[in-house]
């Protein structure tokens, strides 16, 4: 629900609020029956049931009764709910989510929804929570809540139509979706729900959390440890939005995406992960990186995505799903590493963008026009943390941090604009002499020299632990002038081979076992 | 890349630095911690050290405050992340400063001087610094580490690297003096696996032991007592 907008976060199926037929205090009954229904599940931690409401008899009273306007207040079902104090709170969070998909927020109600999300989460960083909640709702709150700091960073940054109304306000509550303040609850939410000792702790088998799904059988809590763990994704996206893709990695390391977590057991937050994840080491020229993760995503979802058709996550699916296909795009045209790809996913891609690719590493100006076209179409939403400065001029700036990013990607892809010329010849000779090569070039020999150098750097990474790792495909030494080519047979996979057949062996064994011999 | 040297302040700088390191870790998204992090980039000129979480935390809080930023310090953390090459840590900070900061002078010298190093243009890039003694030469131990990076990058490159092309990579005079007369004298470079092929360590694909118990384990103990 958070994104079904374009990069000018004014999509065209929404409609402005108008006072004509809604009534704020009218309380159908379906929606009386349903806050009824939904108040006591969560009081019996039926999370079966909760699940099936808030995925379900949500979707369908809001397709039903408020396609384009906002649910019923909170103030007037409060009575149906013994005026409970948390459910008000997560009705409200449902109510903005809402208005947030269907309906363009008014700059009161950004306000508002921050207020709610502040309540909301003092509640539960107190610890006096005691509800089991579905995982999807969890990941959604937290979701939304990076979503809507985004969408208010970029409505707070078009100052140039503002009214005086609203300047006034954001004068005023110059608190609300602060970057300070939004960061530090997902900090803080890690750090009460201390999730990554929990983490830590299950790895030597003293703590049970991914095998629960974050699910506590032991009649507590699972609301602060599931969304300590799922503010370690919003901490990791925030920063991808700000442009700090190294300390969004490290927020994101408790987590090991080699394996499956709690982070897979919701769609959305398995996508996002790996979205960001991919999208940084993309920025971080942690090439191989991003392929891996991304082949192994596009393949889940490919297998997957039919189960999903009838989920209201499923735009949302897709359109990711396509982003992570233009990533990739750039990610194999910066680093060929075909083999890197399977095979399903591969013809997926060159459907999609094969000639695109041929084109982009032709390394011309026409080649730097494709890069920008796919870039800005799959990045995140980049914004721009600070408030406006009100004494100024008036412009809007709200495209700043995207124009920044662009451009250091673009700047990086030139500097390996002739590294594509190297890897052809090099991939066609065993050894070449420098002076062959660079008259084949057309370039002079110490201008050869240089790219050979260039070629070296840009496809040996440094990892985190400062170790060199080569993400050539095809690689060379040089001795004196002359340029060798190393010869790269793939390693035979031994291992694989061997389990497999120490599996069937067993197997036979176990056979064996049961025949009972007379 | 940077060495460490005998400094000679009051205060033992491991203790400042590591209240600063405990700052970035566990309270990054604080205003007040600004100042702290703008002295420890001092300390980390001043002492020959350097730490990318705590300059990368400090631009973060200029992106959050720009009224409060300082580009005399940003210039700083820049000089001391191309000393860091080949890790990434140049860009990684460009894409946290606002481009109207970038297109002042010093910096646009400066990511001219990354462009060089970046595409192993090192002639240029010590013609470039040697213009710009003023920007680079603030930050002792600058001329070492970027030799250091281009070995780095030689040592990928080479087995036997000529001479006067060391020379010129690693900007060392007396280097070329000693091929008065001698005619084309080539270095051998340490051997490594960029180099040299057969130093390769196999893939080797490892499986973990404990793939293989696992195995074991889910087909229970099945085999009989005697074969």
């Amino acid at each position: 629900m958070a994104s079904t907008y374009d990069y000018e976060d004014t999509a065209n199926h929404q409609s402005q609020q108008t006072d004509i037929g809604y009534d704020p205090n009218f309380v159908p009954d379906s929606v009386k029956s349903f806050v009824v229904h939904l108040y006591r599940h969560i009081r019996e931690k039926n999370v079966y049931e909760i699940h099936q409401m808030y995925e379900g008899s949500f979707q369908t009273l809001s397709d039903r009764m408020f396609k384009e306007s906002p649910w019923p207040s909170v103030d007037a079902i409060s009575q149906y709910v013994d005026q409970d104090h948390v459910f008000c709170l997560l009705y409200q969070e449902m109510w903005f989510r809402h208005l947030y998909a269907r309906v363009s927020p008014t700059l009161k109600q950004r306000i508002d929804s921050w207020d709610n999300y502040c309540s909301l989460f003092s509640v539960v960083l107190h610890g006096v929570v005691n509800m089991q909640l579905p995982s999807q709702w969890l990941w959604d709150m937290v979701d939304e809540f990076v979503y809507q700091f985004q969408s208010f960073c970029q409505y707070r940054a078009k100052m140039k139509n503002k009214t005086e109304q609203e300047i006034v306000l954001l004068k005023q509550f110059d608190q609300a979706w602060n970057v300070y303040g939004v960061l530090n609850f997902l900090q803080a939410l890690v750090e009460k729900s201390q999730i990554i000792h929990i983490l830590e702790q299950e790895k030597e088998g003293l703590e049970q959390f991914t095998a629960t799904d974050g699910y506590d059988y032991n009649g507590g809590s699972n609301v602060l440890k599931v969304l300590g763990y799922f503010s370690m994704v919003g901490l990791l996206r925030v920063h991808c939005l700000l442009g700090d893709y190294e300390t969004g990695l490290k927020c994101l390391l408790p987590i090991d995406i080699s394996r499956q977590g709690v982070y897979t057991s919701v769609i959305g937050s398995h996508i996002t992960t790996i979205y960001h994840y991919g999208f940084a080491n993309l920025m971080l020229r942690r090439y191989t990186d991003a392929i891996r993760e991304f082949n192994k995503i596009l393949l889940y979802i490919y297998k997957t995505k039919q189960y999903y058709q009838k989920s209201p996550q499923y735009e949302q699916i897709l359109k990711k799903n396509e982003q992570m296909y233009a990533l990739l795009a750039l990610s194999l045209s910066l680093c060929p590493q075909v083999k890197l790809v399977e095979e399903t996913v591969n013809s997926q891609l060159r459907e999609k963008y094969g000639e695109k690719m041929t084109r982009m590493q032709r390394h011309d100006e026409e080649a730097f026009a494709l890069y920008d076209e796919l870039f800005s179409y799959a990045c995140p939403k980049f914004i721009t943390p600070s408030p406006p400065v009100f004494e100024e001029r008036l412009v809007n700036y709200n495209q700043d941090a995207y124009r920044l990013q662009l451009k250091l990607f673009l700047y990086e892809v030139k500097q390996q604009q002739s590294l594509a010329g190297v890897r052809t010849f090099l991939k066609v000779y065993s050894t070449i002499s420098v002076g062959k090569l660079a008259s084949y070039m057309e370039v002079d020999e110490p201008t050869l020299r240089t790219i050979l150098m260039t070629y070296k750097h840009k496809t040996h990474a440094v990892d985190p632990d400062g170790k060199v790792i080569s993400t050539a495909d095809v690689d060379f030494f040089l001795d004196d002038d002359m340029i060798r080519v190393i010869e790269s047979k793939p390693a035979k996979q031994y291992g694989d081979y061997f389990l497999r057949q120490i599996v069937k062996l067993e197997g036979v064994i176990t056979d064996m076992d049961r025949i009972k011999l007379e | 890349m940077g060495r460490e040297q005998p400094q000679q302040q009051a205060q033992p700088p491991s203790q400042m630095s590591y209240t600063v390191e405990q700052l970035v870790a566990l309270n990054p998204y604080n205003p007040d911690i600004l100042p702290d992090l703008e002295n420890y980039v001092n300390e980390q000129v001043s002492s020959q050290t350097y730490s990318l979480d705590a300059n990368l935390c400090l631009l973060r809080l200029y992106q959050f405050e720009p009224e409060r930023m300082s580009t005399q310090i940003v210039a700083r953390i820049l000089v001391k992340a191309l000393m860091a090459m080949p890790a990434p840590d140049f860009s990684l900070c460009l894409f946290l400063i606002p481009e109207r900061v970038q297109m002042e002078e010093q910096f646009k010298t400066l990511i001219i001087l990354s462009h060089y190093l970046e595409t192993a243009r090192f002639r240029q890039f010590w013609d470039e610094a040697a213009k710009s003694r003023h920007i680079v030469e603030v930050v002792p131990g600058f001329e070492q580490a970027i030799q250091a990076y281009a070995i780095h990058v030689l040592s990928l490159t080479y087995q036997k690297v000529p001479r006067p092309v060391l020379a010129e990579v690693a900007n060392s005079g007396w280097i070329l003096e000693k091929v008065h007369g001698r005619g084309h004298q080539l270095i051998v470079l340490p051997r490594n696996e960029f180099n040299h092929p057969e130093v390769k360590k196999s893939a080797g694909e490892s499986v973990p032991l404990d793939h293989i118990t696992h195995v074991r384990l889910t087909y229970a103990p099945a085999m009989p007592a005697t074969l």
